[in-house]
């Protein structure tokens, strides 16, 4: 048992800590939530040519690195700790993890090399209320044909490749899609937290071929069911980092205010609030770490579905609170420059917010876990 | 990063599981999963004969170093043996000072004279202690300390007047180790020593505190001209804050998972009370059992890491938060128990005040907020030590 990490995944940590902190300052996730595209394509860029983010969890016999979810967790912890904006998580956490587990084919394959030379990609798995859930209305494959739209979809408007999640009679199918695709149209949507674009992609006759098919219809929703467990985990160690830093930036903002003659660190009211925050974030990193594994383990198929379920439920909803509770706490202590534009703990705060909001809030996680654990059964 | 046990430490697990199945039968069939917090006072010459077949399998002090007895066990071998020794039901230790605490403070600082005289006790499961740290005015407030310890150079002995309180198993241990004043000109933590007591004297009267649970765990101890020997001062006089904060340090957490099984128990039959008499059903129950199993896996996962981390010279993050978790995840448990079974919950088993295991516990787990340092003094702890931020004032003492 080695419940930590290891000496090269601290080196992976610590290069993306220094390089997010260089390229994602107050001002430059201000510029990149007013602009066009909602990031920076020259960080992108970087990340992809220089760094190699997205090369991590490609197998080394496809020109990967081979590495895992542990460490992909480590990156998200701090791109979430300087709310980098980014298509990051839905190219690597969802898009490329939904390739890795499709069968072979020249699809696959041609869409991995893409991913892995630097372009974007979005899984487009909602419906026209942005639902992920069973009983979504996703299109339907009629005639090769799809029609219909969905909502939410993370950085929908710029990505350069889709993989759509379509309803056949026999079950659910993904197919790679190009974004010059004719039928299609993509606007990106308005949301509370602009860090993290959101976007409505909407087919209207839109053609299929065979030959952009990435599994058969009794593997789709499998495939999407498991992608979607990794993304929550992956979603509480960006909420990890959200955490860390609402606490960090609290905290050096107490230790300068003065009040009372005397720093408002001091007053044990303020002292035990930030207490509470990491009692918080410390067991919400402990879950994460403990999700990380299984997702890894499940990956090499030594873990199951309902570990890796309940992995998620518990990681996401610990570190949603945690992150919920420390942005807020976080404006609490600010006073009143907590609620101006101008700090950026409201950033915080709006990306708290968002990433509870994704996937599947935390009443919806309990009850998951009772369902488990009261009736016997998977939610 | 990984989750997994090596095959040398499974097959450890292996062989303390036989083992205990083997020996935790029979005459000892009663005490299985008795004994524990809420519950000490429950057959403990039972207990004490298991401590003894304990020793004699060789399962006493197993993270002691080989030259003093022990097995040198790993930090995994200590996690799995208390896994194990939970999930087998094994009683409530009564020696579990003896060995988690004065046994290694004894080997780090004693003498081989000391270490020979206390050491063989504690290892063979005869010898039981307690802790005499506590006063009545010195709670949180350790470092008030108002026993009085004065070296009577014509018996060459120490003299020790004073009160302890909140000692559990006083009256069962043989020594107690108390932290007491040799120097009445300090204050705080300076002038202080630490002193290992033999409690079976005409100086030392116990006195047993009843609880809100109708049992006593807990005790007074007074020392009335108490006597204690030059050489049963652990360190010397004035270094006994030091001793007795090293003590403290020796608790790194294996046990944790052990107390974590015990909690699982717990939860156990809340769900099966839950799903027995229908509040299983009942959404606002549901999110609430989630939510407590949750913080247990959580809990679990706490003490992974803390097991799992750094050399152990200094409290990590994860080990900070773990005393203010645990008691106020066990706290709401207690009330989730009550809240489940309803007014079900009002009736005792029998008269005059025998409690169930779910009641007992619901009352004993606002003790767990406050002992071992309360809610309020964890937090104050983890903003001062773990976030940098200002200590508190202090009055005049």
């Amino acid at each position: 048992m080695e419940f930590r990490f290891t000496e090269e995944q601290l080196m992976i940590q610590d290069m993306a800590a220094s390089f997010v902190e260089e390229v994602s300052t107050s001002e430059s996730v201000r510029a990149a939530m007013q602009s066009s595209m909602g990031y920076d394509p020259e960080v992108w860029q970087r990340i992809t040519q220089e760094l190699c983010w997205q090369a991590l969890p490609i197998d080394e016999e496809q020109g990967g690195l081979g590495l895992g979810f542990v460490e992909l967790a480590a990156l998200l912890e701090q791109t979430g700790r300087r709310l980098l904006c980014s298509p990051f998580f839905a190219t690597v956490c969802m898009a490329l993890y939904t390739l890795k587990q499709c069968p072979n084919s020249d699809a696959k394959t041609q869409l991995i090399e893409s991913l892995l030379e630097g372009q974007t990609a979005a899984l487009v798995h909602t419906d026209a209320n942005g639902s992920w859930q069973a009983d979504a209305a996703l299109p339907e494959l009629k005639s090769g044909v799809i029609d219909g739209s969905a909502s939410h979809v993370l950085n929908g408007d710029s990505v350069q490749w889709l993989i759509v999640a379509v309803r056949e009679a026999s079950g659910l199918s993904l197919f790679k899609m190009a974004t010059d695709t004719a039928g299609l149209t993509r606007e990106a949507l308005a949301s509370m937290d602009q860090t993290r674009r959101l976007a409505r992609v909407e087919f209207n006759g839109v053609k299929l071929e065979d030959v952009e098919r990435l599994c058969d219809p009794q593997q789709g929703s499998a495939i999407v069911q498991i992608t979607l467990e990794l993304a929550r985990i992956g979603a509480a160690a960006e909420m990890v980092g959200v955490a860390q830093q609402s606490l960090d930036s609290s905290v050096a903002y107490i230790k300068e205010r003065i009040q009372f003659g005397r720093t408002i660190a001091s007053f044990q009211a303020v002292k035990h609030k930030c207490a509470d925050v990491m009692v918080k974030l410390e067991s919400s990193r402990s879950a994460l770490y403990y999700a990380v594994c299984i997702a890894d383990e499940f990956m090499a198929g030594s873990a199951n579905l309902r570990d890796l379920q309940e992995a998620a439920s518990i990681a996401n909803t610990y570190a949603s609170e945690a992150s919920f509770f420390a942005a807020g706490v976080g404006i609490q202590l600010h006073g009143g420059v907590g609620i101006t534009a101008e700090y950026d703990i409201q950033l915080y705060f709006k990306r708290a917010r968002a990433l509870e909001a994704y996937l599947g809030q935390p009443h919806w996680h309990r009850e998951r876990l009772a369902s488990l654990l009261l009736d016997g059964d998977a939610a | 990063m990984k989750l997994s046990f090596s095959a040398a430490d499974e097959a450890f697990r292996e062989q303390v599981a036989a083992w205990l199945e083997a020996n935790l039968c029979g005459e000892y069939e009663d005490i299985r999963f008795r004994g524990g917090p809420g519950d000490e006072h429950v057959f403990v010459e039972e207990r004490k004969a298991w401590e003894q077949r304990l020793a004699e399998g060789g399962w006493t002090c197993i993270a002691w170093p080989e030259s003093h007895g022990g097995k040198n066990a790993s930090i995994e071998q200590q996690v799995i043996f208390n896994e194990e020794y939970a999930r087998a039901g094994g009683p409530g230790r009564v020696g579990h000072i003896g060995e988690t605490l004065m046994g290694p403070t004894l080997i780090e600082y004693g003498t081989p004279e000391q270490q020979a005289k206390y050491l063989p006790g504690i290892l063979a499961g005869r010898e039981y202690w307690c802790q005499g740290y506590s006063e009545p005015g010195a709670g949180s407030d350790l470092a008030n300390v108002k026993t009085r310890a004065e070296f009577d150079s014509s018996t060459q002995q120490w003299r020790i007047n004073g009160q302890k309180v909140w000692t559990s198993l006083a009256h069962e241990s043989h020594y107690c180790f108390v932290v007491a004043r040799t120097d009445p000109s300090q204050v705080g933590h300076k002038g202080l020593g630490f002193f290992m007591v033999a409690m079976d004297q005409p100086g030392v009267t116990v006195r047993p505190i009843e609880q809100l649970t109708g049992t006593a765990e807990f005790n007074e101890v007074f020392f009335d001209d108490a006597v204690c020997d030059a050489t049963d001062i652990l360190g010397e006089p004035g270094q006994g804050w030091a001793v007795a904060m090293a003590l403290l340090g020796y608790e790194r957490g294996v046990s944790t998972l052990g107390q974590q099984m015990l909690f699982q128990n717990e939860l156990d039959e809340i769900i099966r009370h839950a799903k027995a008499n229908g509040s299983a059903k009942d959404p606002a129950i549901r999110q609430r059992i989630a939510e407590a199993h949750m913080g247990l896996r959580t809990m679990r996962f706490n003490s992974m890491r803390m097991l799992s981390g750094g050399d152990g010279s200094q409290l990590s993050r994860e080990a900070m938060i773990y005393k203010l978790y645990w008691s106020s995840w066990h706290r709401n448990l207690g009330k989730l128990a009550m809240d489940v079974l309803g007014e079900e919950a009002e009736v005792l088993p029998a008269a005059p005040y025998e409690l169930n295991r779910l009641q007992s516990m619901f009352l004993f787990t606002r003790a767990d907020t406050i002992y071992g340092g309360t809610n309020q003094i964890q937090r104050n702890l983890i903003a001062e030590r773990a976030l940098g931020l200002p200590r508190e004032p202090r009055g005049q003492s």
